[in-house]
């Protein structure tokens, strides 16, 4: 078993005891699942509203080229710098290399997966840069030191007065368990830190390749600040966020709302196509966007799992999963955690060392379910097992599996099985529960189920003769 | 009619009155049925481990035992969808593509065999008692059953139900998942039966012994007072 797999397991046993963790995470996902299905019912029709998404992104992710290509050419011509980064380390080269060169010392950056992706907060404080980050959850978690804990909202997993330390702690200031004396203590910080900031750095909800604009959505107008006071703005987003035209927006801002985070539409949406224009008053003197690749085109090769690039990153799945409820977003060790993240980090860190994730789900579906783009999550983890045992599996659960053929490829040898069994049980007192037990996996925590003396088998014979 | 019976391996070893049930209702309303003895499994613990081939060896026997049935009908959620769903996905590409999916479609599951297909939802069954039905996630989101249980329970003299919280919760079985991360399966299994203990209902029902197996197992353990039957077993109480 890899590092990553045996840690995943050490801290899913730990977080899966801690019973004020469940309860903290359950009452914060009961108020959304009931503000989602109220902002759910104000579509008209929401499956068919998913089926129209999933048909808008079905075109763009099969057209990317075409998409994209439009997208840039339109930015471009309006004074944007456009980079195409195929890997996370030279996208966050190209920006590093852009900070040197407007002599950048202090970076504020709203809310971006694929800056934690890439790491590019890290890379940037290396080269001597202050990053802060701007969005009130992800300015907490990065107070803690500690990556998001989930994709939208990233102090999910704290209390207000765990908040509340952490500020008197980091920032001096008096303890409180006001939600709103907390946000106004940040807000005084941060507003500080825009002011003095150098450079922008955002990342994008959706590219729209029609009108060369990338769409920005934030709920504490951090994104727009971020974006429009520095003077220079970098957006770093992934290739798969294009849509064709600026219409589908009408769906996709709604709906990413609704499923994200129980809004019928967030608070500040914000369209950026270039960098301040002749004539114009404000806006940063230079825009940047990096596209980044990141092993998104070896997804695009796979026909079987290409729509896992048609998300939104809105979050719904992992506010579903009972597997996410239970072990919390910082035990993946992954960027995308919960039923999104278990698909997609195979992909884009190697299946050899991250195959558990596919495998720890009782692939429930609530996921695919819930995915208001339709993406197939629980089937794509299905094939990531396919995949996973494909290129290499333990010798003796091939051995196992073997016997399974053999054993139910054979009714007389299931049947000697199962009278086996029946008689073995009697001696199963001796060592269950106990790591001698063969079944210690199961009866560690549960009772195994007894097999009957008189199978269904042997009711039908009876029934027949 | 003329109904082959789909009776998966754990419910013949361990659950023999599952299936015994399911052959009493379906023979009270009239049917014949009839029940290949060489069946044992349908190969799902092998497809979910991503052992594909194997469970493809042993699939491919099932498809040939049940080629000539007319209709078939099982008593489980989750091996019905693999008998569905996921024979489809196994046999794309292969040979036996189109005979798995001429299987599929003759595949029902119990319960939406009686409401959907036969238009059935009172068998004439009586249990006086209280209780609370768990959607089986493969029932639920593979298969759509939501409404066909309900509907049959809803006709069972003296039966209250009593729905409880997240019903459609899964209640972290998930078939290898259970032994291969037991810490978070059992987690899952505690969330459920808390939800089902809120009701005060008498037995958890569900169209899924897999799901009752661990929900059982688990309150048994930590000596919670709860019991679990499969609606096949209620559908048979007169
Ligand atoms: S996979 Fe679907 S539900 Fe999950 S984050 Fe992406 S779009 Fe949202």
């Amino acid at each position: 078993m890899s590092t990553v797999a045996q840690t995943f397991k050490e801290t899913a046993r730990r977080l899966t005891r801690d019973l004020r963790h469940r309860e903290l995470i359950q009452n914060a996902l009961g108020k959304y699942y009931v503000g989602r299905d109220e902002k759910k019912a104000r579509f008209q029709n929401w499956q068919e509203a998913r089926q129209a998404a999933a048909e808008i992104k079905w075109d763009a992710v099969n057209h990317l080229d075409k998409y994209l290509e439009e997208f840039v050419s339109k930015l471009e011509a309006r004074g944007t710098k456009v980079f195409w980064a195929s890997t996370g380390q030279q996208a966050c080269d190209y920006i590093v290399e852009v900070a040197k060169k407007r002599n950048v010392r202090s970076i504020v950056k709203s809310k971006a997966m694929t800056g934690e992706e890439i790491h590019l907060a890290q890379a940037l404080e290396k080269s001597g840069v202050e990053v802060v980050e701007t969005d009130l959850g992800e300015y907490i978690v990065q107070l803690r030191e500690e990556p998001p804990y989930h994709i939208v909202f990233p102090a999910m997993h704290l209390t207000r007065h765990e908040i509340s330390d952490l500020f008197t702690k980091k920032l001096g200031t008096a303890p409180t368990d006001n939600p709103e004396e907390l946000t106004m203590i940040a807000r005084r910080t941060l507003r500080k830190k825009y002011c003095a900031a150098d450079m922008g750095i955002s990342g994008a909800n959706f590219a729209v390749a029609e009108t060369g604009m990338i769409s920005l959505t934030t709920n504490e107008g951090n994104g727009r600040l971020s974006t429009s006071l520095p003077k220079v703005h970098v957006a770093v987003i992934g290739i798969e966020k294009v849509l064709p035209t600026l219409d589908d927006l009408a769906l996709f801002l709604p709906m990413l709302a609704t499923a994200g985070a129980a809004q019928a539409v967030s608070c500040y949406n914000t369209f950026i196509g270039g960098p301040r224009q002749d004539g114009e008053s404000d806006g940063p003197e230079e825009f940047h966007v990096v596209l980044l690749d990141n092993g998104r085109t070896r997804l695009l090769a796979d026909a079987e799992q290409r729509d896992t690039l048609h998300c939104i990153r809105c979050g719904a799945c992992l506010n579903v999963c009972p597997i996410y409820k239970n072990i919390g977003g910082h035990t993946y060790g992954t960027t995308y955690m919960g039923p999104i993240g278990s698909v997609l980090t195979p992909h884009l860190r190697g299946l050899k060392e991250w195959k558990h994730l596919s495998f720890a789900s009782s692939l429930c579906g609530a996921c695919t379910e819930a995915c208001p783009v339709k993406i197939d999550l629980h089937h794509h983890l299905l094939q990531n097992r396919r995949n996973a045992i494909r290129c290499a599996s333990p010798w003796w659960e091939k051995l196992i599996f073997k016997g399974f053929v053999t054993l139910m490829n054979h009714p007389a040898f299931y049947r000697l099985g199962v009278k086996l069994g029946w008689f073995g049980q009697k001696f199963h007192w001796l060592v269950k529960g106990t790591r001698l037990d063969p079944m210690y996996a199961w009866t560690q925590s549960r009772e195994a189920p007894p097999l009957a003396l008189h199978t269904f088998k042997d009711y039908w014979r009876r029934k027949k003769s | 009619m003329k109904i082959s019976l789909f009776i998966p391996c754990f419910i013949d070893a361990c659950y023999p009155q599952v299936g015994i049930s399911m052959a009493q209702v379906l023979e009270r309303l009239g049917h014949q049925v009839e029940y290949p003895e060489d069946f044992t499994c349908c190969g799902q613990p092998a497809f979910n481990s991503g052992y594909w081939d194997e469970a493809r060896a042993v699939a491919e026997k099932v498809l040939a035992m049940y080629r000539s049935a007319e209709i078939i009908v099982g008593v489980s959620g989750s091996c019905g969808a693999m008998m569905t769903t996921f024979y489809k996905e196994l046999f794309h590409g292969t040979p036996l593509e189109a005979e798995a999916n001429a299987h599929a479609a003759k595949c029902w599951e119990f319960s939406d065999f009686l409401v959907t297909k036969l238009g059935v939802t009172d068998v004439g069954a009586k249990f006086p008692a209280k209780v609370t039905f768990h959607d089986g996630c493969h029932g639920l989101r593979e298969l759509g059953l939501k409404k066909q249980p309900r509907a049959l329970l809803a006709k069972v003299k003296g039966l209250e139900l009593i729905e409880m919280g997240a019903a459609e919760s899964c209640c972290g079985f998930g078939g290898t998942f259970a032994v291969k991360f037991p810490m978070i399966s059992t987690a899952m299994g505690e969330v459920k039966c808390d939800s089902a203990l809120k009701t005060n209902a008498d037995y958890i029902v569900s169209c899924d012994a897999s799901c009752l197996m661990h929900i059982q197992g688990l309150a048994d353990r930590q000596k919670k007072p709860l019991r679990t039957m499969h609606l096949a077993e209620v559908l048979a109480k007169q």
